[in-house]
């Protein structure tokens, strides 16, 4: 089991060096660098004096050279500073990292608490009309375009019922508990809609496929009581596979809060990283997108070890 | 009668799992060790054995789809080798046991029976299409099963399909790999009369694998008998049923039930075979042989001839 | 006789199948509908309705007889918009997971083949690529600067580039889901008997892929293929919404949606047909892909 761990976290290790490079390389191909940026706010700097910047900063030197020097300098803690924000990248980061996670954590535990519930009811009974319906709704969740959803909560939640703000985090000069929630109910409603479709189709899977079990059959000669059957003796087993499938999720998962945070103006990593990559904002860019690999990664190291720890043959391999 | 097909001194290992990073110590499933026998013209060699004793692997290695860890295989005494073997695909052929997975679904049986002549890439269109309808007419199909697709047969009618597609370019051998045991007992005969028919018109050889004694006593002429890997005891099919020389055979032997015979006339073996992947010291058999000594622990007994005419047997007490 | 002499043929009972699957049956005419929808585009344009024709007097017109559903923020018609902004995004949704699933197929068809090295190599990217973060990676593969990669400045600033961008980026990192589909798929494939015997008369790799594997895997992969072509023009949308994608005044349903946000207190409806039309369209192949599904896998039960 040490074994099974340890090599999970060098592999996490490797895909994130490896992801590094990518997108360190990516960003470099994006449109001007920071001296192009520099001369273009202010013209004043002569050609001769960017050529010499460039040299400073080192941008003449092949990708591999400047890549080790941002890598050790990252691994010593220095991500550099925001060009946007005038600020060091940490700064910035942690609290996106934050606001992100809240909104992660919400939609997420709704969209289970949901999905279980309509995956369970739907799976009772493939076929029949309460499985349609909800096979309809998740139908529904997976195909909706995220941001289009949330356009649509705006528009009649907000700008046609008034019942909750259109976006921001908190109103200015309040910022209580009670206003910071109001902002959130749209967001995580959205990104908890679009999520819930997808699981509850694999909740109503991986039940059905419980169910036809012989265990399942044993129990109900038993005579046990139907909802005994289905909560006890199918969920638990349905459980393995779904919790996985849920926790790899994760990186899907971001997708969404990148698109939700843009569209109601959330201060989130997802909308940092966008905002980061419009206004060429390097470092800020490239920190983000690593952390949020970062974050998808243990999502999933976490994942694999839940699997290993539920199913005792899966770590024998 | 000539040299046909000879395995000589053929090991077949498997890694099975182990190395890597942090893979711990590689394994090796040895799943046939230093085996040698020949096949004549015309002649039917029985391969026997219990499942996992290596028979199906060595029946690979005959048609070509397994390279031997060591030792060599011979055809017509040329040693094979990646540029032999391009030669010889064509005279050696291959009939599967399950005759459902044996025939490509999406291919209609004209397809199926003609493939290997589109694979030699020898003949034309019109040729193939031809010699397919000549063939589903030998294995006893009507001709307008050419059009057809597999699904539509049952399980005897697929495994005549099968053996005609192992006519189509017109073989010296045919590896038949338990061609009988997913068919019902009054189809098997069926099939093995058409096998004999087959071989008398064709002067085929047969290298017919095979758990079953009783099936192979209607087709043989020889028997090799497997255990574990190693070859134990090879003979006339006359010679050995009637006079087993291995504790092994002779326990097989015992175990077949035979009209006329009481059931248990000596020894049944007991117990399960041990793993290929850690085999016994000394005489694989050892730890389920009646007759094992302390030589059997620490000794491989070599195959050696029985007295009786081509009648060999590996064991310290032959008989 | 046993009860497969009398049996149909494969194709037959599968169409049998899918015809059960009512959900599967409507969206098929619901997609014959919206591809009809997007190709009339060119009827119109016969009768003078321009997709870029801009009226300045015009914006916001509400439905008139002259502009069926009214005009946008620049007086263009937006009936016609959609139509040819139809066109764009089921073109970029097909060719997008056409490209991406040659690649997968052939990708996904060798690793199952083959395995070892290039096996192993192939299912740790797979696996990479299932765990990231995709739609930041797409947006940086949409920012980059195509005249640092050699492309000639008219090139990289022409519609044409923005077209094509956007279908490589998203075949780079779609193709990961067929390959790993047909994958699996082959490696099934290749110990059958049928293969073996193959090999045994000497068929050689591409033979055996060509005639055995890619038939046997057909099934698995055109659900796959239409599952797709539901996310890929999700993506569309969202890339061309975020402005990484298809280049105005080129319109597609991702980039009418582009003023969206400002428009929905003003003008809600042009914010609401482009994302309704999305959503019909991806949730009509979604349910194409489980009628599919349900007809090719024998052992589904609805």
């Amino acid at each position: 089991m040490t074994r099974f761990i340890l090599r999970r976290i060098l592999q996490t290790l490797l895909v994130l060096l490896v992801m590094s490079f990518v997108i360190y390389s990516l960003i470099g191909l994006m449109p001007g660098d920071p001296i192009d940026i520099m001369v273009a706010s202010n013209p004043n700097i002569a050609p001769e004096v960017a050529a010499t910047l460039r040299k400073l900063y080192g941008l003449d030197q092949p990708l591999i050279l400047r890549y080790w020097r941002w890598l050790s300098a990252a691994l010593s803690g220095d991500l550099g500073y925001s060009r946007t924000h005038s600020q060091p990248v940490l700064t910035i980061l942690l609290p996106a990292l934050w606001q992100t996670c809240k909104l992660l954590i919400s939609s997420f535990t709704i969209s289970v608490i949901l999905s279980f519930a309509l995956g369970i009811a739907a799976a009772r009974k493939p076929g029949g009309w309460i499985d349609g319906l909800i096979s309809l709704g998740a139908f529904a969740g997976i195909s909706v375009p995220v941001f289009w959803l949330a356009l649509m909560m705006i528009l009649v939640f907000a700008v046609e019922l008034h019942w909750f703000p259109a976006s921001g985090i908190a109103n200015v000069g309040d910022g209580s508990f009670r206003d910071q929630f109001v902002h959130l109910v749209m967001p995580v409603t959205t990104l908890a809609l679009a999520t819930t479709g997808g699981f509850t189709r694999f909740v109503r899977a991986s039940m059905i496929e419980v169910l036809r079990l012989d265990l399942v059959r044993t129990a109900r000669a038993k005579g046990a009581s139907e909802t005994r059957v289905v909560l006890i003796h199918a969920f638990r087993n349905a459980l393995i596979p779904v919790v996985t499938v849920m926790a790899l999720s994760f990186g899907v998962l971001f997708n969404g809060a990148l698109l939700t945070e843009t569209m109601f103006a959330q201060p989130g990593m997802g909308k940092m990283i966008y905002d980061a990559i419009l206004g060429n904002d390097f470092n800020l860019a490239l920190s983000g997108l690593l952390f949020a690999t970062l974050v998808t990664l243990l999502s999933n190291l976490a994942a694999d070890l839940a699997y290993g720890w539920l199913d005792p043959r899966i770590a024998l391999q | 009668m000539s040299e046909l097909v000879a395995l000589d001194a053929v090991s077949v290992h498997f890694p099975a799992g182990g190395g890597g990073w942090f893979g711990g110590p590689k394994r090796v499933l040895r799943a046939a060790e230093r085996v040698t026998f020949s096949i004549e013209r015309g002649e039917t060699l029985a391969l026997v054995g219990e499942s996992g004793s290596g028979k199906s692997t060595l029946g690979n290695v005959v048609a070509g789809l397994q390279v031997p860890t060591e030792g060599t295989m011979r055809f017509h005494n040329r040693p094979m080798d990646k540029d032999t073997w391009k030669a010889a695909r064509r005279a050696i052929q291959i009939v599967f046991q399950d005759p459902f997975g044996a025939l490509d679904p999406r291919m209609p049986v004209s397809a199926i029976i003609a493939e290997p002549l589109l694979i030699q890439g020898s003949t034309s269109a019109a040729g193939r299409r031809e010699r397919a309808a000549d063939l589903i007419e030998q294995v006893g199909l009507p001709r307008d099963a050419l059009n057809r697709y597999p699904h539509e047969f049952s399980g005897g009618q697929r495994q005549r399909i099968a053996i005609a597609r192992a006519l189509a370019p017109r073989p010296e051998l045919i590896v038949a790999d338990e061609p009988l045991s997913a068919l019902d007992v009054s189809i098997q005969s069926q099939v093995l009369n058409l096998m004999k028919e087959l071989q008398e018109q064709h002067g085929l050889s047969y290298l017919f694998i095979s758990h079953d004694l009783a099936v192979v006593n209607h087709l043989v002429d020889r028997v090799a008998v497997l255990y574990l890997g190693r070859l134990v005891e090879i003979g006339g099919r006359e010679d050995l049923f009637a006079h087993p020389s291995h504790p092994y055979t002779q326990a097989l032997l015992n175990s077949v039930p035979r009209i006329g015979h009481k059931r248990a006339r000596g020894q049944t073996i007991k117990g399960e075979m041990p793993s290929p992947l850690n085999p016994p010291p000394g005489c694989v058999f050892h730890p389920r042989c009646p007759k094992a000594a302390d030589i059997c622990r620490t000794e491989v007994p070599a195959l050696l001839p029985t007295g009786r005419g081509g009648h060999d047997a590996a064991c310290h007490f032959r008989e | 006789m046993s009860r497969t002499e009398v049996a149909v043929s494969p194709g037959r009972l599968r169409w049998r199948r899918f015809l059960r699957h009512r959900a599967g049956v409507s969206s098929l005419a619901v997609l014959a509908a919206l591809i009809l929808f997007a190709l009339s585009a060119f009827v119109m344009r016969r009768f003078g309705f321009d997709p870029d024709a801009t009226d300045l007097f015009a914006r916001f017109d509400p439905p008139s007889r002259l502009h069926w559903l009214g005009t946008d923020e620049a007086g263009r018609d937006e009936l016609i918009r959609l139509m040819v902004g139809g066109q764009m995004s089921l073109l970029v949704g097909l060719l997008a997971t056409c490209i991406g699933g040659v690649v997968g197929l052939i990708i996904g068809v060798c690793a199952g083949y083959f395995g070892g090295r290039l096996d192993a190599v192939l299912m740790r990217f797979t696996d990479g690529m299932i765990a990231l973060p995709l739609l930041p990676l797409l947006i940086v593969l949409g920012a980059v600067d195509l005249t640092k990669l050699g492309f000639s400045r008219e090139f990289a600033h022409s519609g044409a580039a923005g077209f094509w961008r956007i279908i490589v980026i998203i075949a780079i990192v779609d193709w990961t889901a067929i390959a790993r589909l047909v994958r699996a798929a082959t490696i099934a494939i290749k110990e059958r008997d049928f293969v073996r015997a193959a090999r045994a008369s000497g068929a050689g790799p591409a033979y055996v892929m060509v005639s055995h594997v890619l038939p046997n895997v057909a099934t698995p992969i055109i659900v796959a293929f239409t599952l797709t072509v539901g996310r890929v023009i999700l993506f569309e949308s969202v890339l061309s919404f975020l402005g990484f994608g298809i280049v105005p005044p080129t319109p597609s349903w991702g980039n009418m949606l582009n003023n969206a946000q400002e428009l929905v207190t003003s003008a809600p409806a042009l914010a609401i047909y482009p994302g309704l039309l999305i959503f019909v369209t991806v949730i009509a192949v979604n349910f194409l892909g489980d009628g599919l599904q349900h007809a090719f896998d024998p052992r589904s039960e609805r």
